[in-house]
């Protein structure tokens, strides 16, 4: 059976999204593209040139292997991230957007409130929104409620690579959601996007740990395979943890 | 404001901090995630100059963790040499006998449209210090001249009182750059003769001035040669985490001018070594995380090549620093430029480095822009 993964009226075979941001080229962006078979990628509409088609990161992706999810990365309030949605679907890049509202340029920890309220706007203006927010198991569902496609909670501060540090909260908006959960900041080794898959996440989004690794397009391999083992422990459901071992069927003399 | 930290702060302390010799402080320093003002003091200091490749690795993991392989391309666009005020150090000092010219709305809109066709798409727009020749109107135009061209407008002109500044952000100015020039005040009083830039007070406060008038980004920095240069990068840096964590919204970014010749003649107090920069670089960086770090053509190709990948996250390339020098005008120049490359020779040195030459990183949607 095939496991597909829906957002909004699209379907994706991978369940792993990837990053623009920081990359040291094109041209290895694009040799970790292929070798992590993600279908998804971010691209901050403030770094869209349309006037400089050549010198543009859009000229160097392929829409038709790839699709292209713009986002408001930069954006400091709500009103900035409803503009610069606008501009991404005026432009003609899609209506589709991942939200991301930081007023703080150093952590870029999303802002609840300002998210909230962007995303409703733009639901009400007919975008897919994909929403980057802290791990807030109570704002992931006034998310849901206002219409947004999936919500996509941190695992811990963007390009710290610390992990799952926030797996508790995780699995409270995991267990609660209706639409699909997208760990999206802080993942920084495959055996954390394997953890996130495994707590039953929908999908993770890597940028960092491949970008800075020195050999980016193996660490694209290796985040592939990590999310899918993550993604088959969690079909398959996992064997309770114990302290001690137990007989594996201790009633087994009453059927004599 | 921070002057009133300033006076706070005990510069015998600092002084004492930079000099000492422990070499133990700084190795653990480089290893920690999060550095104390202390520690940054010692990794200034002479004992960490042994320690300068540990703190290379440092500075590089720490920039490709925040900023990626990226680096931003501004270039900087001198609309008048005019200046009122007489700073020892500076080509433009009043008292200098040189080719002045502030330039009209259609010389600016044609450097611009030179510059443009470079693919820039962030610029700096700078000036002396005229208020009747190149006021807050004349500047007010030109960022919003500026802003149909460019994405990003930085400016680099003289102090201004908030409401002034909040006009510029209101026509769309991004960015403000402000150097203290130096932290010593007596040093302070010696270089700066006569003219508004006289008051130390006033110049220091500046970049809370502009915080406050909605700049997202603000550059600071310290002119080197003026004095003992780990009394001002530990200024600097003092500078730097007060505006970030008062301004929490505000980037913050930290320039290394180091002073070059010109044509006031002027013989910096100190020359300070590749070595000594470096250090002082990612010291800084190893303190302020999260601060950008800006190169500009001041610089040797060489030395600026080598740093893209130890911490550097801004660079201009192509750089005049006369008024229309980009369409060919025989004004003077503020400063000697010392990588005279073309943009595509320093985007071939950015990219065959394994770095990203950035030219757009901002939305038009963002800040004042209109
Ligand atoms: S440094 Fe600035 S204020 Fe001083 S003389 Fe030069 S242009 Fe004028």
């Amino acid at each position: 059976m095939d496991d597909i993964l829906k957002i909004a009226d699209r379907e994706f075979k991978s369940r792993f999204m990837i990053g623009t941001g920081k990359f040291p080229s094109d041209e290895i962006m694009n040799r970790c593209l292929e070798a992590s078979e993600a279908e998804i990628i971010t691209v901050a509409v403030r770094r869209v040139d349309l006037e400089n088609p050549n010198a543009d990161i859009m000229s160097a992706l392929d829409p038709k292997k790839i699709f292209i999810l713009p986002n408001t990365s930069g954006a400091q309030n709500a009103d900035e991230a409803v503009r610069t949605a606008m501009l991404a679907r005026g432009m003609g890049l899609s209506n589709w957007i991942k939200l991301e509202v930081t007023p703080d340029p150093k952590y870029l920890w999303p802002d609840g409130d300002e998210t909230l309220k962007a995303a409703k706007i733009l639901v009400k203006e007919g975008f897919v929104v994909l929403p980057y927010i802290g791990p807030d198991p109570v704002l992931a569902k006034k998310l849901e409620d206002a219409g947004t496609a999936t919500v996509m909670p941190l695992a811990s501060p963007i390009g710290t690579n610390k992990g799952m540090k926030s797996v508790d909260t995780i699995k409270i908006i995991i267990e609660q959601a209706g639409i699909p959960v997208v760990i999206d900041a802080g993942i920084g080794s495959p055996s954390d996007a394997a953890l996130a898959m495994e707590l039953g996440a929908d999908a993770v989004m890597i940028n960092t740990a491949i970008s800075a690794s020195p050999e980016p397009v193996k660490m694209a391999e290796a985040f592939k395979l990590a999310s899918r083992a993550g993604r088959f422990a969690y079909l398959a459901g996992m064997a309770e943890k114990r302290d001690t071992a137990r007989p594996s069927s201790p009633t087994k003399w009453l059927v004599k | 404001m921070f002057y009133e930290e300033f006076l706070k702060i005990n510069k015998e302390l600092i002084k004492k901090a930079v000099n000492s010799g422990d070499k133990t402080r700084v190795e653990t320093a480089v290893k920690k995630e999060s550095v104390s003002y202390e520690d940054f003091l010692a990794l200034l200091s002479p004992a960490a100059a042994s320690l300068l490749d540990s703190m290379a690795i440092r500075s590089r993991e720490m920039t490709q963790k925040h900023f990626g392989k990226n680096i931003n391309m501004y270039i900087p666009l001198y609309i008048s040499n005019e200046c009122s005020n007489e700073c020892a150090y500076c080509g433009f000092n009043r008292k200098n006998k040189i080719n002045r010219k502030t330039l009209s709305e259609e010389e600016v809109k044609a450097e611009l449209e030179g510059i443009k066709s470079l693919g820039y798409n962030s610029i700096l727009l700078l000036t002396g210090e005229a208020p009747d020749k190149a006021g807050l109107d004349y500047v007010a135009r030109c960022v919003a001249l500026a802003r149909k061209y460019f994405t990003q407008v930085s400016l680099e002109i003289y102090p201004m009182d908030t409401d002034g500044y909040k006009k510029l952000v209101d026509n769309g100015a991004t960015g403000l750059t402000v150097y203290q020039e130096t932290y010593d005040p007596e040093t302070y009083k010696k270089v700066h003769l006569s003219g508004q830039k006289k008051n130390f007070e006033w110049r220091i406060n500046t970049p809370d001035r502009a915080a406050q008038a909605g700049f997202r980004k603000i550059g600071i920095g310290a002119l080197l040669g003026l004095y003992d240069w780990r009394t001002e990068a530990a200024y600097v840096g003092a500078h730097a985490a007060y505006i970030m964590k008062k301004y929490w919204k505000t980037e913050v970014s930290v320039s290394f001018p180091r002073m070059r010749g010109s044509s006031s003649g002027f013989k910096p107090s100190e020359i300070i070594s590749d070595k000594e920069l470096v250090q002082m670089i990612f010291a800084l960086r190893i303190f302020t995380k999260f601060a950008g770090i800006t190169l500009s053509t001041r610089e040797a190709a060489d030395f600026r090549d080598n740093m893209i990948s130890l911490g550097v996250t801004n660079m201009s390339a192509g750089s005049k620093t006369n008024p229309g020098g980009y369409v060919g005008s025989e004004s003077e120049g503020q400063f000697e430029i010392c990588d005279d490359r073309s943009v595509r020779e320093i985007l071939d040195a950015i990219k065959s480095r394994g770095y990203y030459p950035v030219f757009k990183d901002w939305a038009d949607t963002f800040g004042g822009n209109k």
